[in-house]
């Protein structure tokens, strides 16, 4: 706990940014050596990020200290929001071709398909995308990091699933981009991704990266889950089977949701 | 929904998908026109839902995104869709804003009805944040029918003063305000719920 509270004081300190590379990587380390030895003496294995991760400066004071509160899901909870194509136009699937010119970089087209927990295609529903450029420049305001803007690429997209949940992008590879973590930091090249369920209680936002990333070792947010297993399932797969002749690289993300709680509690209620 | 937290969910076939935190870089991609305009304002049952967002030290977080789903206000939940693309008219139940540069929010919405009869009517928020290493769920109850806010399954399995972080306050202007902490003293309760993993 005392070093817990020491990490705590010093992240607090506007120096804290000069941590080196090698003092993140040592709480990392400590932190999933301490997972590990929770799920051999049986605790259950890890899914989901901690929200409480120290070597990720910004969680400290941005998560609740207070144990999630279990709650059986009333009416609204059971249902999610609609989209469909009054929404979400065809053609904001793909990310290269919303100005005059082409973008700069490697094409790649992201294709996969988004279940819930049980297996079933999320059909019909709403994901959205945004990522860096190839160049690891975001439009936005706050990135001012030194690396050119691509007037050609915003990096925004949106789709709606299909009938089996399956969703196409085409668009750029992103590139790796510094942040203010610590010092000498890095994050590994990824596309933000954001998801519906058929429940509203399945919401979720996401990060998808690329295969053999160096700096997978390094990122306080992608090490955040403690699980290596878990922390895989983030990571797309390439595919040639995507990848297409003279134009684009294809990888492939399937994305899994929380359960749905619609259709067992509603039987229930039907058997009560 | 007469269900109590003693039935057993069904276990899950497959391993959910992590979450990671949104960012700060999401300006050109999730905000939308009109995304805080359930309703228009001139809507004759227009209410303003608003409040500050707060880290552990009680300061403003400037680059939160919220996002909110309820029933109108008879009660119904709709399945419509609309809501990236308002038409002014059509109620969607969903609303989408991120916070301004001090953390403050505002919804222009309806009081929600209550989705059925005697149960106390709340509207769900998610909160999404760079720093936030995954969403957080919460409910933001309407301080009105007093019995069925006694009454409600969730509020009486909490103490006091953190019964009182999900239950909104209603201005003199009928505006309903409702703050939000990540942490400290006052951290809003947040929930989770069946066959997360």
């Amino acid at each position: 706990m005392s070093t817990e509270n020491a990490i705590q004081a010093a992240a607090l300190d506007p120096a804290a940014t000069a941590d080196s590379q090698e003092t993140i990587n040592a709480e990392i380390t400590d932190l999933h050596a301490a997972y590990r030895q929770t799920v051999l003496d049986g605790a259950a294995v890890e899914t989901q990020p901690r929200i409480n991760f120290a070597p990720y400066r910004s969680s400290l004071l941005r998560h609740p200290t207070k144990d999630l509160h279990h709650t059986d899901p009333e009416t609204i909870e059971l249902y999610a929001p609609a989209f469909g194509e009054r929404d979400v136009h065809a053609l904001e699937s793909d990310l290269t071709i919303q100005h005059n010119g082409e973008p700069i970089g490697e094409r790649i087209v992201v294709a996969g398909r988004v279940l819930d927990g049980d297996g079933r295609p999320v059909a019909g529903q709403l994901i959205e995308v945004w990522q860096a450029n190839a160049a690891g420049r975001y439009i936005h305001k706050r990135d001012q990091h030194p690396a050119p803007i691509d007037p050609n690429f915003t990096g925004v997209g949106r789709a709606i699933t299909g009938p089996n949940g399956e969703y196409k992008f085409t668009t750029i590879k992103p590139a790796p981009y510094p942040w203010k973590n610590h010092h000498n930091a890095w994050r590994p090249a990824h596309i933000h991704f954001s998801l519906f369920g058929t429940d509203f209680t399945q919401r979720m936002i996401t990060q998808m990266y690329f295969p053999g990333d160096p700096l997978f070792s390094l990122d306080p947010i992608y090490q955040a889950i403690t699980d290596a297993d878990a922390r895989d399932r983030l990571v797309a797969t390439y595919d040639h089977s995507i990848t297409s002749h003279e134009w684009a690289t294809g990888y492939n993300w399937d994305i899994v949701l929380t359960g749905s709680n619609q259709t067992w509690m509603e039987d229930e209620e039907g058997e009560n | 929904m007469t269900t109590s937290s003693n039935t057993t969910a069904p276990a899950l076939k497959l391993t959910p998908t992590p979450g990671q935190t949104i960012g700060p870089f999401y300006g050109y991609a999730l905000p939308f026109e009109k995304g805080g305009e359930l309703v228009n304002q001139a809507h004759l049952s227009a209410v303003r839902l608003h409040g500050v967002i707060t880290d552990g030290n009680g300061a403003p977080i400037p680059d939160a995104l919220l996002e909110i789903w309820q029933a109108d206000e008879h009660g119904n939940v709709v399945s419509r869709d609309g809501s990236l693309v308002r038409d002014g008219y059509t109620f969607t139940g969903f609303g989408r804003v991120p916070v301004d540069n001090v953390g403050h929010y505002t919804f222009t919405t309806v009081n929600p009805g209550a989705t059925e009869a005697d149960k106390a009517p709340f509207i769900m928020l998610t909160v999404f944040a760079r720093g936030l290493l995954n969403r957080l769920f919460t409910r933001i109850y309407l301080p009105e029918d007093t019995e069925a806010l006694a009454n409600d399954p969730l509020l009486a399995s909490l103490d006091e003063d953190r019964r009182s972080t999900l239950i909104a306050t209603r201005e003199e202007d009928g505006s309903l305000l409702f703050n939000i902490s990540l942490q400290g003293q006052d951290e809003t309760v947040f929930l989770s719920y069946p066959r997360e993993s």
